[in-house]
């Protein structure tokens, strides 16, 4: 499929109504409304991250939590240690340096396994950042965490005002056209000839090893490539949430970030967009229902198992496929 | 090209393979035969790389390959088709084949252009399923293919990994009786015109005895007998071997 057919398909439009639509957001939604989005927005990019090893490479991850937390906090201590190189253009490489750096040794240590052995080493590597963000009070700001200021962004300075102000201007914005440049990015790789390899490897990993595909390095690329998307994730969220702190390294938020992806729907691309966006005001509604919100989320998880496991985004395929499918045969 | 020297494989205390020795030159169409459980298709394993020998050696080409890689193996030219077929289940007839072009012409790892750009692949990938006959099934998923083109997909995923010697384990296993020749036809067509040598697995002697220029009888993991078929069946120990039938 060249350029030509990409942009004459129906899927192209939607997309594109959806950003342009998107586009105008600040001036139509409250702002708290608009922060949940943002919030959203930047789970959209970790989950894409994640799902290019669950959906292509067939590896689920239970501690990708530490590579969102990396993210989050490679922001937070350039505030706390480097005040005058506090601007997003240097911070969000530097959080993707230190991304590429943790999930380059986690991965390394994590691909030399699959299956439930990898998730396990996958989570207990989470853990042992969780602890270490905990113990080192003077580094990291110990349980307590880390303050974030708002950055300096292309020039323009943000002393003084409002966090929600920030929010609702230049940094929306910048995030929108991250998360859409994240995405045809994420859409590139898993098109390209290294997507088909990551695909052989979860289909056939022998067979993939026999026609020459070196299955544990392509695993390792796919760890790192998750883990940098998963931690400009982190990065950009932590200016939305003004804060960070260890808990986003803990399995709990692990499995929030495995639950998002199944919400949506694993098997379709945009699947892990849809689901950070509704598991943000799944969360938040069911938080301000009880606080036994857990009870609720857990719940959901299990109906949707049980009733709709292609997730929301799978299920709307899936509808439009039957309904095409009638279209031409006639048959209802 | 290939040179095999007192090649031994123990799983345990078992010995699968007992100072196996033979050499396959070039061009040449070896059939290696012997009962179930001879060790057949270990033998396989062991010159492809999937598993590696106790003792002895692999040579290729003049370079010594027995502890190289399956990757190693692969690019210095041996390839290889599975007993059971082994395929990419959730990607298209096409895709099957063309990840074996992408991986033959290093294209993995070379950004991030979609692999619809690479025409030139697609259409390699679309002459070689011509060239094995199943180019029509080319959008087909394997699940939804006979056992004959199963088999046929397997091999030619093989072929297109361009090698200079390929190892095909029971190409015809599971393929109706009467397609069998056809598939072999196909597939010894293919591998003539490309000038490969070859090993074949196969327990029909028939196909043996048509397409093979030399066989090689394996039984208990021995090496007992290599020639020419019509020769090797007058043997007495073959006979006894291969259709259980005592002087």
């Amino acid at each position: 499929m060249n350029l030509k057919d990409l942009v004459l398909r129906p899927a192209f439009f939607i997309c594109a109504g959806i950003f342009i639509g998107m586009l105008f957001l600040p001036q139509t939604l409250p702002v708290y409304q608009l922060m949940l989005i943002e919030s959203g927005l930047t789970f959209a990019i970790m989950g894409l991250g994640f799902n290019l090893l669950l959906r292509y490479t067939g590896l689920l991850s239970f501690g990708h939590g530490a590579l969102f937390a990396t993210g989050a906090y490679a922001v937070g201590m350039m505030g706390r240690w480097f005040p005058d190189l506090y601007r997003i253009e240097i911070l969000i490489p530097v959080a993707l340096a230190a991304s590429l750096i943790i999930s380059a040794i986690f991965g390394f240590i994590c691909v030399r396994h699959t299956r439930v052995f990898f998730s396990i080493l996958a989570l207990a590597l989470s853990m042992v950042l969780f602890a270490l963000l905990v113990k080192l009070y003077d580094l990291t700001g110990g349980s307590d965490g880390i303050h974030i200021d708002l950055p300096i962004m292309f020039g323009k300075s943000y002393d003084g005002v409002k966090r929600f102000e920030f929010l609702s201007g230049g940094y929306y914005y910048f995030l929108l056209c991250t998360c859409t440049a994240a995405t045809i990015l994420m859409y590139a790789i898993v098109k390209s000839p290294f997507g088909m390899a990551l695909q052989s490897i979860r289909d056939n990993e022998v067979r993939a090893e026999m026609i020459g595909i070196r299955v544990r390095r392509y695993r390792w690329y796919a760890f790192i490539i998750s883990g940098l998307f998963t931690g400009l994730g982190g990065a950009l969220w932590s200016f939305v949430n003004g804060h960070v702190s260890p808990e986003i390294s803990e399995w709990v938020f692990s499995g929030e970030i495995v639950y998002m992806t199944l919400l949506g729907g694993f098997m379709v691309f945009v699947g892990p967009i849809v689901g950070s966006i509704l598991f943000t005001y799944m969360k938040l509604y069911a938080i301000s229902i009880t606080q036994y919100w857990m009870f609720i989320i857990g719940a959901s998880l299990i109906a949707m198992v049980l009733l709709l496991p292609e997730g929301v985004a799978g299920g709307f395929v899936k509808l439009f496929a039957r309904i095409k499918r009638a279209n031409s045969t006639g048959v209802r | 090209m290939l040179r095999i020297e007192d090649l031994v494989k123990d799983f345990g205390k078992s010995r699968v393979i007992n100072s196996a020795s033979f050499e396959v030159k070039d061009d040449e169409i070896v059939a290696l035969v012997g009962p179930n459980g001879a060790g057949k298709t270990t033998l396989v394993n062991l010159i492809s790389g999937h598993i590696l020998p106790t003792s002895g050696k692999i040579k290729f080409l003049g370079h010594d390959i027995t502890s190289a890689s399956p990757y190693r193996r692969i690019k210095s030219g041996i390839a290889r088709n599975f007993q059971i077929t082994n395929l990419f289940e959730d990607s298209s007839v096409l895709d099957n084949v063309r990840i074996c072009l992408f991986s033959v012409y290093d294209k993995i790892n070379r950004g991030i252009l979609s692999a619809n750009y690479y025409r030139d692949i697609t259409q390699e990938a679309e002459g070689l399923l011509n060239e094995f006959g199943i180019e029509a099934q080319k959008h087909e998923m394997p699940p939804n293919l006979s056992e004959g083109d199963k088999k046929v997909l397997d091999t030619a995923m093989a072929f297109a990994l361009k090698s200079k010697f390929l190892l095909l384990d029971e190409p015809t296993s599971g393929v109706a009786t009467g397609d069998k020749f056809k598939v072999m036809d196909t597939i010894i067509s293919a591998i003539k015109k490309q000038k490969m040598a070859c090993m074949i697995i196969e327990h029909d002697m028939d196909i043996v005895s048509d397409y093979s220029d030399r066989v090689l009888v394996l039984s208990e993991g021995n090496i007992i007998a290599q020639g020419k078929s019509e020769e090797i069946m007058e043997q007495d120990n073959v006979k006894e071997i291969l259709f259980g039938v005592k002087k």
